[in-house]
Order: C-alpha cells, then sequence, then structure tokens
C-alpha cells in the first residue's frame, strides 16, 4: 500500500520502528497531490517547501527519539477557515483571496505543536455556507469517487483531500453538517465534536452558536488521536469548555455490550432513498451483533429543525460577516464615492450568491420588526430541540440515523435551488442546534459505487463513548474499500 | 410573509449589499421560498417556552486585567487595503 493511503497510526508504528521517515511520507502525498489534484482540485494552496521543512524536523526528531504524539511527521491538510501564520487563508471567498492572517489559529497550533506536517490549504463552500462545494468563490472540489459529483460541503476538500490520498487526514468545521455530510459522500470518517470540546480561536467565524471544529480521518481510531490534539479549553476562546480531555485512543476498547442505540423514526421517513436507508440499518445490525440493543424513540421537533437553522445560522452570519468591509483586510473594490459606496461595492463584488443571499436573510430575521417573529421564535424551538434530546439521552446511550438523505448528487443539480440544496443536512443540522457529538462513517456502497455514511449521535461531552461505538462498528463491518480516483 | 421588492431593497441597504435588478429579483423569489418554508415554525405554540440563545451555561468570562502582548501594529496593518502612518485608511466620510 502506498504510503499515502495509509492511516495516522500505521505510519506512526512505522515512523517509530524507523522503516519510514516523514520526508519519505510528505513526499509521497506531495506526489499524489501532483498526480491527482488536477483532477479532484481538492487544494486552494500546497505549501510543499514548508511541508518538507516539517517533515525534516520531524526525521530530526525521531533520530534524537524526542517524539511524544503520534501526530509527529504525520501530512494533514486544513480548510482553508483556518487562519494559518503566513499562509494565504480565504475561507473559500474572493473577498479573502490575499489575506495573509499573522497568526497561527489555536486547532493548527495545536497540531504544528504535535509535530504534524501541514501539507496546505483546502477548498470550501465560501465562508462554509453550503453542503457541495459549488459555493467555492474559487472553483468546485470534485467527488474522487465520481467526478461528475459533488464532494458534498462546507469540508468538501477535506474529505475529498482523505479520500483520494491527497492527506493522511484533514481538519475541518462544521455548522449545519459541513464535516459529516461531505465525510459520508467521500466514504471517510468525519467528527463534530461537542460545542465547546475545540477552540475556535483563529477559526473565521460563520454562526458562532453553532460552529465546531473536527478531523476528517480514515479511520476511527484516527479520529480519536486527531481529537486528542486539538480538544481542551483555551483561554483565547471564551466559549472554549472547561471539561477535561480523555486519552480518546485508549479508551477504543469495541467493547459495547449493553450499550443502548436509539433509531429516532423522523431519521427514517418515509420515502427515504432506500440506496441510503439499506446500508445504514444494515449498521445498526452490526452493532446489535456487538452486544448494543436497539430501540425506537422519537424526536418529534426534528421536522422544525432546518426551518430554525436558517433563521439562526444566517442571523449569526449576517452579524460576522459584517467585519468584511474592504478597511482592514481582504480586498477593497472601490474607493470611488465615499465610505458607504466602498463598503457596498466591496462587499457586493466579493460575496458569492450564497454567503449574500445568507446576509439578505439574517439581516432580515433580526431586522426591526421582524426579530419575535423570527430570531426569537427560532431560539424558542431550538429550546424544544435540545430538551428531546436531553430527554431522548436519559433513555438510551446512543442514536444512529444516516448522515444525509441521498448519496452524493451529480454537479449543478441543486446549485439553483437554494431551498432543495439546504435539504441535504436535515439530519446533521440538529446536533449543531443541540451542541452535541456526532460522527459520520462509512457504512456501504450504492449499486452506482458512492459512498453511504451512517452517523451516531451522542450526548454532550461524551466523545469517547461516541468514539468507542464507531470503533466496534468499524470491526464489525471490516475494511472500506480504497477510492479509487479515475 | 410576502417578501416585495421594497422589503429587499431595505435589507440589501442595511446589510451594505448593492443588488443589480436582476439579482433583486432572484432574491426577491428565493427569499420569499425560503421563508416561505420557515412558515414551518407558525402554528407551534411557543408559550413558555424560553429561548436558548447558546447551548453551553457560561456567563461572562473574566481574567486579570493585566497588561498581555499583543499583534505589532506592522502585522496588524499588514493586510490593509490603504495606510496612512500606523492608521487604516478609508475613502473621504464628510464631505
Amino acid at each position: 500500500m502506498p504510503l499515502y493511503s495509509e492511516t495516522i497510526h500505521s505510519l506512526h508504528e512505522k515512523l517509530r520502528e524507523g522503516t519510514v521517515t516523514s520526508t519519505m511520507i510528505t513526499q509521497s502525498v506531495l506526489d499524489r497531490i501532483s498526480e491527482v489534484d488536477g483532477k479532484v482540485r481538492c487544494y486552494l494552496t500546497v505549501t510543499r517547501e514548508a511541508a518538507l521543512e516539517a517533515a525534516g524536523q520531524s526525521d530530526e526528531r525521531f533520530r534524537k527519539g524526542d517524539v511524544s504524539s503520534p501526530l509527529d511527521g504525520i501530512p494533514l491538510g486544513i480548510k482553508d477557515i483556518f487562519l494559518t501564520e503566513g499562509v494565504r487563508t480565504t475561507a473559500g471567498s474572493r473577498i479573502l483571496e490575499n489575506f495573509v492572517p499573522p497568526y497561527d489559529g489555536t486547532p493548527v497550533s495545536r497540531l504544528k505543536k504535535a509535530g504534524a506536517v501541514i501539507t496546505g490549504k483546502l477548498n470550501m463552500d465560501e465562508f462554509a455556507m453550503g453542503s457541495s462545494n459549488e459555493n467555492s468563490g474559487f472553483f468546485p472540489t470534485l467527488n474522487p469517487w465520481d467526478k461528475a459529483r459533488v464532494p458534498g460541503g462546507s469540508s468538501g476538500g477535506s474529505a475529498a483531500a482523505v479520500a483520494a490520498g491527497e492527506a493522511i487526514a484533514t481538519l475541518g468545521t462544521d455548522t449545519g453538517g459541513s464535516i459529516r455530510q461531505p465525510a459520508s459522500h467521500c466514504g471517510v470518517v468525519g467528527l463534530k465534536p461537542t460545542y465547546g470540546r475545540v477552540s475556535r480561536y483563529g477559526v473565521i467565524a460563520f454562526a458562532s452558536s453553532l460552529d465546531q471544529v473536527g478531523p476528517l480521518t480514515r479511520d476511527v481510531r484516527d479520529c480519536a488521536i486527531m481529537l486528542k490534539a486539538i480538544a481542551g479549553h483555551d483561554p483565547a476562546d471564551s466559549t472554549s469548555a472547561r471539561v477535561p480531555v480523555p486519552d480518546y485512543p485508549s479508551l477504543l476498547t469495541g467493547d459495547i455490550s449493553g450499550m443502548k442505540i436509539g433509531l429516532p423514526v423522523e431519521y427514517f421517513p418515509e420515502g427515504l432513498d432506500p440506496e441510503v436507508e439499506a446500508p445504514v440499518r444494515k449498521a445498526a445490525e452490526a452493532l446489535e451483533k456487538r452486544g448494543a440493543s436497539l430501540v425506537s424513540v422519537s424526536l418529534p421537533s426534528t421536522r422544525y429543525a432546518v426551518a430554525t437553522y436558517y433563521i439562526i445560522a444566517p442571523a449569526e452570519a449576517s452579524s460576522n460577516l459584517a467585519r468584511y468591509d474592504g478597511v482592514k483586510y481582504g480586498v477593497r473594490l472601490s474607493d470611488q464615492g465615499g465610505l458607504l459606496e466602498m463598503y457596498r461595492q466591496t462587499r457586493s463584488k466579493g460575496f458569492g450568491p450564497e454567503v449574500k443571499r445568507r446576509i439578505m436573510l439574517g439581516t432580515f430575521a433580526l431586522s426591526a420588526g421582524y426579530y419575535d417573529a423570527y430570531y426569537g421564535k427560532a431560539q424558542r424551538v431550538r429550546t424544544l430541540i435540545r430538551r428531546e434530546f436531553e430527554e431522548v439521552f436519559s433513555k438510551v446511550d446512543l442514536l444512529l440515523s444516516p448522515a444525509s438523505p441521498t448519496p452524493a448528487f451529480p454537479l449543478g443539480d441543486r446549485v439553483e435551488d437554494p431551498l432543495r440544496m439546504y435539504m441535504c443536512d436535515m439530519f446533521t443540522i440538529p446536533v449543531n442546534i443541540a451542541g452535541l457529538a456526532a460522527v459520520s462513517l462509512p457504512c456501504g456502497l450504492t449499486p452506482g459505487n458512492l459512498p453511504v455514511g451512517v452517523q451516531l449521535i451522542g450526548p454532550a461531552f461524551r466523545e469517547e463513548v461516541l468514539l468507542n461505538a464507531a470503533y466496534a462498528y468499524e470491526g464489525e463491518r471490516g475494511e472500506f474499500p480504497n477510492c479509487k480516483v479515475l | 410573509m410576502k417578501i416585495t421588492r421594497e422589503i429587499v431593497r431595505h435589507v440589501a441597504d442595511l446589510a451594505r449589499l448593492e443588488l443589480g435588478p436582476e439579482e433583486a429579483l432572484k432574491m426577491e423569489s428565493q427569499l420569499g421560498d425560503i421563508l416561505g418554508y420557515i412558515g414551518l415554525l407558525d402554528g407551534l405554540d411557543l408559550s413558555g417556552i424560553p429561548p436558548t440563545s447558546h447551548v453551553q451555561e457560561i456567563f461572562n468570562v473574566m481574567r486579570e486585567d493585566e497588561a498581555r502582548s499583543s499583534l505589532p501594529v506592522e502585522k496588524g496593518l499588514a493586510n490593509a487595503p490603504d495606510r496612512e502612518g500606523t492608521a487604516f485608511k478609508v475613502p473621504k466620510v464628510i464631505e
């Protein structure tokens, strides 16, 4: 097996044995990028020289026996929403096409501190708004399983890069499904940790009460390794939680006997695509075989989640994106006609259609006379959704559902119909609204050879339970086929 | 909720966006569709349900009031589209 398609833990083993070096692994990944990225288009920026330099430093540490992290020397790709010192960071937007951050955000600095090698910055829907990567201000990333289809979004570049062998693992963000849905479409593991689990300092904000950082990986053990490295309180992010970080990898026992897993009826609606439903139900049976018991549960307010989200997320986005005004950083697109005109021209030309749509929607929902009818109401429905999850988690340990209602869809299929695009996230959005943790992992292929993801949802700050169940499932499922990029 | 051309114009103005005639028309119909869907929430009885603004019970987080190092001025200004001395420069505000 080529080095670029191995896992973090298998490569770490080889690095420790001294049978490979970080330079060899990094070179293998960089060569793979040269070979396939012209077809898949995951990267907005490849940092070759910096990567090889970091790899050389890691090799030095291995020679000296000065290695403490399993990420040391491992090439990772970073969604272009994370600030990286001295490396252009665009959030997929033309308005930031020239922005070079003066510092590293906390998730990136923690990975670097662990010795990881950063290969570059990955494509995404503009400001993380989208489910297909077609909203990137630069170009769409394609699904490596089928290049006529989308990789999902908004962390589409991050998911496709792991599937195509263009990084060993990647970092993404998830506001309504932006890690789990592309993970599902690309056949990789994607974790959205609990709200507050990972610091968001130096992560470009979309919807601050929903955004969370998480890893995309080839297997569950890698996911546990990545989470361990990035999780934990950060004084620079006052919303990061002061909750101890368990040693996630060592808690993967695969023993789930006695675990109760709920199947919410609302997540298996009538008319659900049978190509999705069949492998997801098979995944549930696999967990049952491992000693878990399956229970049917109900979360009736699920049907309000997408509507609630499309008030809260745009409202917060309209406020967060007010900072792109052509003054402090990013592009300025007019100097004519005074300050107000400069704002208007810069924002109108700098933002793409979906971002403008959400700014408009959010500004409307927060504007005088409409606040109570929209934003105020959505916050109350949010309470209903949260309460139902709290209640159900007094009865079951985890919930199981499809990650996405369909497999990857064709490019251009939904881009002119925003509402249909929004429905891609109907099974992932409720998790963000309630601030819970959830993971998507591959559970099968459709007859057309497209991956399908099963989602496991857990209570807040119980990622170790979630990952252990995912690990048990993975053991029962066996190897998932590698994607052949054609 | 009916989205009119006037609402689109007013909201665009609040958001500091300028929409071309075609763009405004498309926005009117798409916002109408989305808000029509959001109307799903209209039938809900929410009396006595408190709002959730944040999923965690986080209150003001305080630290000691002590000086710390921050971004140096040159680094802070490095991305500015226009500057003068140690300041961000903007087009004329007052005629």
